[in-house]
């Protein structure tokens, strides 16, 4: 078996080209730091520059963490060596962490500060509506960061596992004796125990398709809210596909957040899959244990593309995992609103919480039912 | 023998996994034998059924050294993972002292560094492989457990020693093999990450599965074993089932139509078995309209 192509070439170090290729990968997405980097070379040399196979694997067990690192350590591999992938079959189904497509900023930045301008005089609620993530609209910023500032998400909280000190309760023998020991033998007051709790993790669903894009924005800042408090909560967003944005979301400062999660979303106001994306969620996290005893907040309009009733089989698997499953639709807060959509209708019988979603009233009122789940 | 050096190439390695029935591909077993060279922790990820537990224990056999097994589980902590005192005996201990020197004056130091001996120790998974080291270390399911956890984790996979502030500290005097097992129920930290060395395991193709078969149940017929893993193979094609079946039911599926004295699948047995390879009532309806269609094929 040959060596890989660039590292023959005279001109070239082995290990700058190794090196190089680290941060080509790097620049690729993949979290390559200065310690993989000196692991890989450790790697390499261990198995040799001649051995083709075992420098890839070398390389695939050194700089990659995640499914969604291998598809780019392919790409990056077969870019830089020229040399198809050694030994391997392609992988069977893609990673639900998804590559990286730029958005299109094509919309006319200038047209667009006008209608912020316009829209900002307008009432609270209706900024909270308007929403383009590629041009961030500079006007409603500050007050929308304002309004969203004052939520105070709270996780709901289970029964734990283990107990806890209390002033009464059952026996705590443990602590009993080992108070005892401290008294070098002598009895003395028992110790009490009792099951505390724990927050109870909390997963949205954030539909972001073409249906939902008025509220995209605000829902994500709400989504925010939550997942900087530190909580257990997991936020993904639906649109044809599902791609899982608790990572940018957990930063501090919500500017930056929803453009880092706007950077990671590749289908911003797209079609809708509901049924299916919901689908991928079971199947790749939900069932694994990130949906077990959670409380699912799906936030959609419930306008399913195809067949409704695999919406319907959906919700029911997830309400047979979740501890609750809140559905929050913006269309529920208008005057005169019937659920007619064939998605929503075909998800109601699963659904334990259907509350509204258009208005930061109606945010604070979701706070609460999720609290209280 | 010294787990660093006991094979010279990740081929040797693979089949000397090989002999204990464990059959690794060239990119597993390359990882595998990159761990033990760079005395790397070693973090699977992969569907459940594609063998991330039996890899650790068939690199506890093949070098012929104690697998050492934690657990991971909501709300586990270092007493549960690295040692704990046993408070009863201590004190059983403490007042047998107090009846034998009733009168006489005992001398108090000495009955408290009785108390913390290492009698007196219960070693938890993480010290024994230490201390018993070289041996294997299977973390399992660690996304199971909390993010405290592996911060506390990392500092032992890192360090190769544990402190007990009444002993002393304890070093492995060569880093344990440690094996950790993740379903990715939840992102793991990126600083446990980085010192471990990453595979996905994916599930095994036709020929390979194959093999794995007829070395793990060598008793069912080989028309049997082709028939049943032809059939698994197609299933985990149909990307609408809620769960594929892994190795571990193939396995399974083969031994219980080979205990019902099949010696080729037909679609009486198949679908009468189907519930030791299909646990979910929605596959198992899809998967008997399908049966039907791939056996007669």
């Amino acid at each position: 078996m040959s060596a890989p192509a660039a590292a023959n070439e005279a001109q070239h170090a082995p290990d700058a080209v190794l090196l190089g290729f680290a941060r080509a990968l790097r620049a690729a997405g993949v979290a390559v730091t200065a310690d993989r980097e000196r692991t890989y070379l450790e790697a390499v040399s261990e198995v040799g520059l001649l051995d083709a196979p075992g420098v890839y694997w070398a390389g695939r067990a050194t700089l990659c963490s995640s499914p969604a690192d291998l598809e780019r350590y392919d790409q990056v591999y077969a870019a830089w060596f020229g040399l198809e992938r050694a030994g391997a079959r392609p992988r069977q189904e893609a990673s639900p962490t998804l590559t990286m497509a730029p958005l299109d900023g094509d919309g006319d930045p200038g047209e667009s500060e006008e209608q912020d301008a316009v829209q900002a005089r307008a009432s609270a609620t209706e900024v909270l509506r308007h929403r383009d993530i590629a041009t961030l609209g500079s006007a409603d910023r500050a007050r929308l960061a304002a309004l969203f500032a004052g939520l105070r998400p709270r996780a709901p909280r289970r029964r734990a596992h283990r107990p806890t000190p209390a002033a009464r309760g059952i026996v705590d023998a443990r602590r009993t004796l080992r108070d005892q020991l401290r008294r070098m033998g002598e009895p003395g007051p028992i110790a009490w125990q009792r099951r505390g709790t724990r927050p109870r993790r909390v997963v949205l669903l954030v539909d972001v398709s073409g249906s939902m894009s008025p509220y995209a924005d605000a829902l994500l800042r709400l989504a925010h809210t939550y997942a900087a408090t530190g909580l257990p909560v997991e936020v993904f967003t639906l649109g044809t596909r599902l791609t899982h944005v608790t990572r940018p979301l957990r930063q501090r400062d919500p500017e930056r957040a929803l453009v880092a999660c706007g950077n990671v979303v590749p289908d911003w106001s797209g079609g809708t899959r509901l049924a299916q994306g919901i689908k991928v969620f079971l199947d790749r996290w939900g069932r694994r244990g990130m949906a077990r005893g959670a409380v699912v907040v799906v936030f959609s309009d419930g306008w399913e593309r195809e067949a409704p009733e695999a919406l319907g089989e959906q919700m029911r698997r997830l309400r047979g995992l979740a501890h609750r499953v809140v559905w929050v639709n913006p269309h529920r807060g208008k005057a005169g609103y019937v659920p007619v959509q064939q998605g929503i209708v075909a998800a109601l019988p699963h659904i334990d919480d259907f509350v509204a979603g258009h208005s930061m009233a109606a945010f604070e009122e979701l706070v609460e039912v999720v609290a209280r789940a | 023998m010294e787990p660093r050096e006991a094979f010279a190439s990740a081929g040797e390695l693979a089949q000397g996994l090989g002999r204990t029935g464990y059959l690794a591909d060239a990119s597993l077993a390359t990882v595998a034998w990159l761990a033990l060279r760079l005395q790397r922790p070693l973090l699977l990820e992969g569907e459940p059924g594609t063998g991330k537990t039996a890899l650790a224990e068939a690199i506890a056999e093949t070098l012929d050294l104690p697998l050492v097994r934690l657990q991971c589980y909501e709300g586990i902590d270092s007493t549960q993972a690295l040692y704990d005192w046993d408070f009863p005996r201590q004190i059983l201990h403490l007042r047998a002292v107090e009846a034998v020197a009733a009168d006489r004056a005992t001398d108090l130091e000495a009955v408290e560094d009785q108390l913390f001996d290492e009698r007196f120790l219960l070693a938890r998974p993480v010290l024994k492989a230490l201390r018993e080291s070289p041996a294997v270390l299977l973390v399992d399911e660690v996304d199971r457990a909390d993010d405290e956890f592996e911060a506390f984790l990392l500092e032992v996979l890192s360090t190769w020693q544990v402190t007990i502030p009444e002993l002393g500290t304890v070093t492995a005097s060569t880093p344990p093999v440690v094996v950790l097992t993740s379903n990715r129920t939840r992102e793991l930290h990126d600083a446990l990450k980085r010192r471990c060395l990453y595979h996905w395991i994916d599930h095994p193709g036709l020929q390979r599965e194959l093999e794995i078969v007829r070395s793990r149940a060598p008793e069912v017929s080989e028309t049997l074993a082709a028939q049943v893993v032809s059939t698994v193979q197609l299933l985990r094609q149909d990307h609408e089932l809620i769960k594929p079946p892994g190795v571990a039911e193939t396995l399974d599926w083969a031994r219980a139509l080979h205990e019902l004295g099949s010696t080729d699948l037909d679609l009486e047995t198949a679908s009468a078995t189907l519930g030791v390879a299909v646990k979910y009532r929605e596959d198992s309806e899809r998967v008997r309209a399908a049966l039907d269609r791939i056996l007669t094929s």
